[in-house]
Formats: C-alpha cells, structure tokens, sequence
C-alpha cells in the first residue's frame, strides 16, 4: 500500500462523520411545515424497505433459504413480537432451510 | 399509544441489546474481509471504532486494498452514506430539550441504521440518556465483533454464519411491519420503496446505480410519494 492507512482512515470517518452531524447540529427548531413533516415521518419507512428489499434475498448461502428466513420474520413480525424474537426466527428458519438442503436434498 | 419512552440510560441500554447482538456477526464478517485484504488488526478495529457504518466500511475497505485515491475514498463514503444525513434530519425532530449543541454533535456519531429506527420508532421524543444508552451496546457488539473477527479468521461454522447474516433485515422487518399492517398508506411507501429498488437492482440501464445511491433515491421518492398523496395531520402520528 503506497498510500497512507491512517490517512484513509481519517478520511472515511470524517466524511462518515459529517453525514450525520451536519443535519443534526443546524436543525433544531421544531420544522412546521404539513409536507417536510409528512416526508420526514416516511423517511424510516421507506429507507428500511429500500435497503431490507432485494438485498435480503443476498443475506444468506442461498436464495431459498433467504426467502423461508424472510416469510419467517414477515409473519413473526405480523403478530407484533419483538425486535430480537423477530431476527431470531429468521435465522432459525434460515438453519432449519439450509440444514435440510444440505443433509436431506442433494 | 402503548408505552412511553422513558429517557434513562438503562432504557436506552435495554433496547440496544438486539441491534448490539446483530451486529457481532456483521462486524464479526467485517473483520474477516479486512484481515484477508492483508489490513492489519489495529487499523481494522479503527476503522471500525471510528466509522460504525457496515456498508460504508465495506466499501472503504475495498478502496483501501485497491490503493485508490483520498478523494475516491471520500466521495465513495459520502454516497453510501449520504442516508445517515436523512436519517439525522428525521431524528432532530425527535430530540427532546435536554439536546444542547454538545450533545448533538455526540449523539449523530452514534446515527446508524438500526440505532435510527429504533429512535425513530419511538412514539415520544427521546431525550439524551436514552440516546447514549441505545448507542452503548451497539458500540460496544460492532467494535468486538470486528476485534474476533479481524483475530480469529473463523471460529464459527459457516453454516451459522449464513444463518447470522439475515439477523439485521429481520430486525428491520419487526419495525416495518407491524405500523405498516395497522396503517395502509404505510404500506404504499414501503411498497414504493421497494419496488423502486428492485428495479434499480434488476433492470440492467438501471444498474450502473450503486447500492448506496439506490438506497437514497429509493428512499426520497417513496417519502415525497407519501408527503404527496397523504400528508399527516396534526397530532395523528402519535395515533399510530
């Protein structure tokens, strides 16, 4: 490596860093216009959709393991249990999925 | 209305537990990418320490091996994480009074994208002992994490790896859903959102789009399609 680690380093976190500072620090009043206030209020939803979907179905070794995993938190989730119980199952069902393919397929 | 954010330290610890515990296995596999790049374990705990940002990581840490340039390295972390600046603007409108400049400037290190939704998830304002507390765990799971994974190689079988690395998409599914099912103009954005990234991802003209900017375009346009066709009336967000 010719250039610097350090300076690399220093680099992505200051720019990582500016992200989220920025907006963060300038805006403190409390926003009063109806259409900012509705796109804010949308904005956790769509970005978790938008980075939940496709790249879920990449998440695991295997397609159809990650599809059984996403069913699996969909319908967990549905019924409102938490956070932790939801991610759990997902990986359960991923286990079990990729378990059977690879012991009792093939 | 269910519960009410209380703002303590212990609170906030609480409810970092899962995403702290989710991100041991992506630090985890973070780590091991960084030590097969051949970028030594100091500098990849660094890394980690000072960035706590998966994706943005990832890229950086290809930048790195591939010697690119100091400006590449910047405009690549910039466009990846160009969310967190959304992310924060959303969140300064939850932040109760005890927030001074101080405390903002140290809070929006700790924005990411599961500490974000889980703030944001909350039905109150949060206050900044529930913030620290939320960011402790996290903090404390991406740093060792990347440390066993950067020493270890690979200590767990591969099998539970796999099974680990859709850990966070169902933690971003428990929060999406359940709002989502009780409100129906909800679930046009989430749909929006995702259908738009699909395309992104599968049309090939489309392609040329980079995982983070997909993630901002997506994002903007289900949020205005939102703001566009149902706007929120006052007070009725707290409703949900």
């Amino acid at each position: 490596m010719q250039n610097n680690i350090i300076i690399y380093i220093l680099v992505m976190a200051l720019v990582t860093y500016l992200t989220r500072m920025i907006p963060m620090a300038l805006v403190k009043g409390k926003i009063e216009s109806r259409f900012v206030k509705s796109f804010i209020y949308y904005v956790p939803y769509a970005v978790l959709s938008a980075m939940t979907i496709p790249a879920i179905f990449y998440s695991t070794a295997d397609t159809l393991s990650a599809v059984v995993g996403f069913i699996a938190a969909i319908v967990v989730a549905f019924f409102g249990r938490s956070l932790l119980t939801v991610a759990l199952s997902a990986c359960g069902s991923v286990l079990i999925c990729e378990l059977v393919m690879k012991y009792l397929i093939i | 209305m269910t519960e009410v954010t209380k703002n303590t330290y212990r609170a906030g610890l609480i409810d970092g537990v899962p995403i702290g515990l989710g991100y041991l296995s992506v630090s985890f596999t973070f780590g091991i990418m960084a030590s097969s790049l051949g970028i030594p374990f100091g500098y990849t705990l660094l890394i980690s320490m000072t960035n706590l940002t998966s994706a943005g990581q990832l890229a950086g840490i290809g930048v790195i091996a591939a010697n690119g340039s100091y400006a590449e390295i910047a405009l690549t972390q910039l466009i990846i994480n160009l969310r967190y600046a959304l992310m924060s603007l959303s969140l300064s409108q939850k932040l109760d009074k005890s927030f001074n400049i101080f405390h903002r400037l140290a809070v929006s290190f700790g924005i990411t994208d599961e500490i974000f939704a889980v703030a944001a998830a909350k039905e109150h304002d949060v206050g900044t002992k529930y913030m620290y507390g939320l960011i402790t765990i996290p903090y404390i799971g991406w740093s060792a994490g990347t440390a066993l994974g950067a020493l270890a190689g690979s200590i767990l079988p591969e099998l539970i790896r796999n099974a680990l690395g859709i850990a966070l998409y169902g933690m971003f599914i428990a929060i999406v859903v359940p709002p989502a099912r009780k409100t129906p103009r909800l679930l046009v954005v989430v749909g929006a959102a995702a259908g738009l990234s699909c395309m992104i991802r599968y049309i090939p003209i489309l392609s040329f789009i980079s995982d983070g900017f997909s993630i901002i375009i997506c994002t903007l346009a289900a949020a205005l399609l939102g703001a566009l066709l149902f706007p929120i009336d006052e007070g009725e967000k707290n409703a949900e």
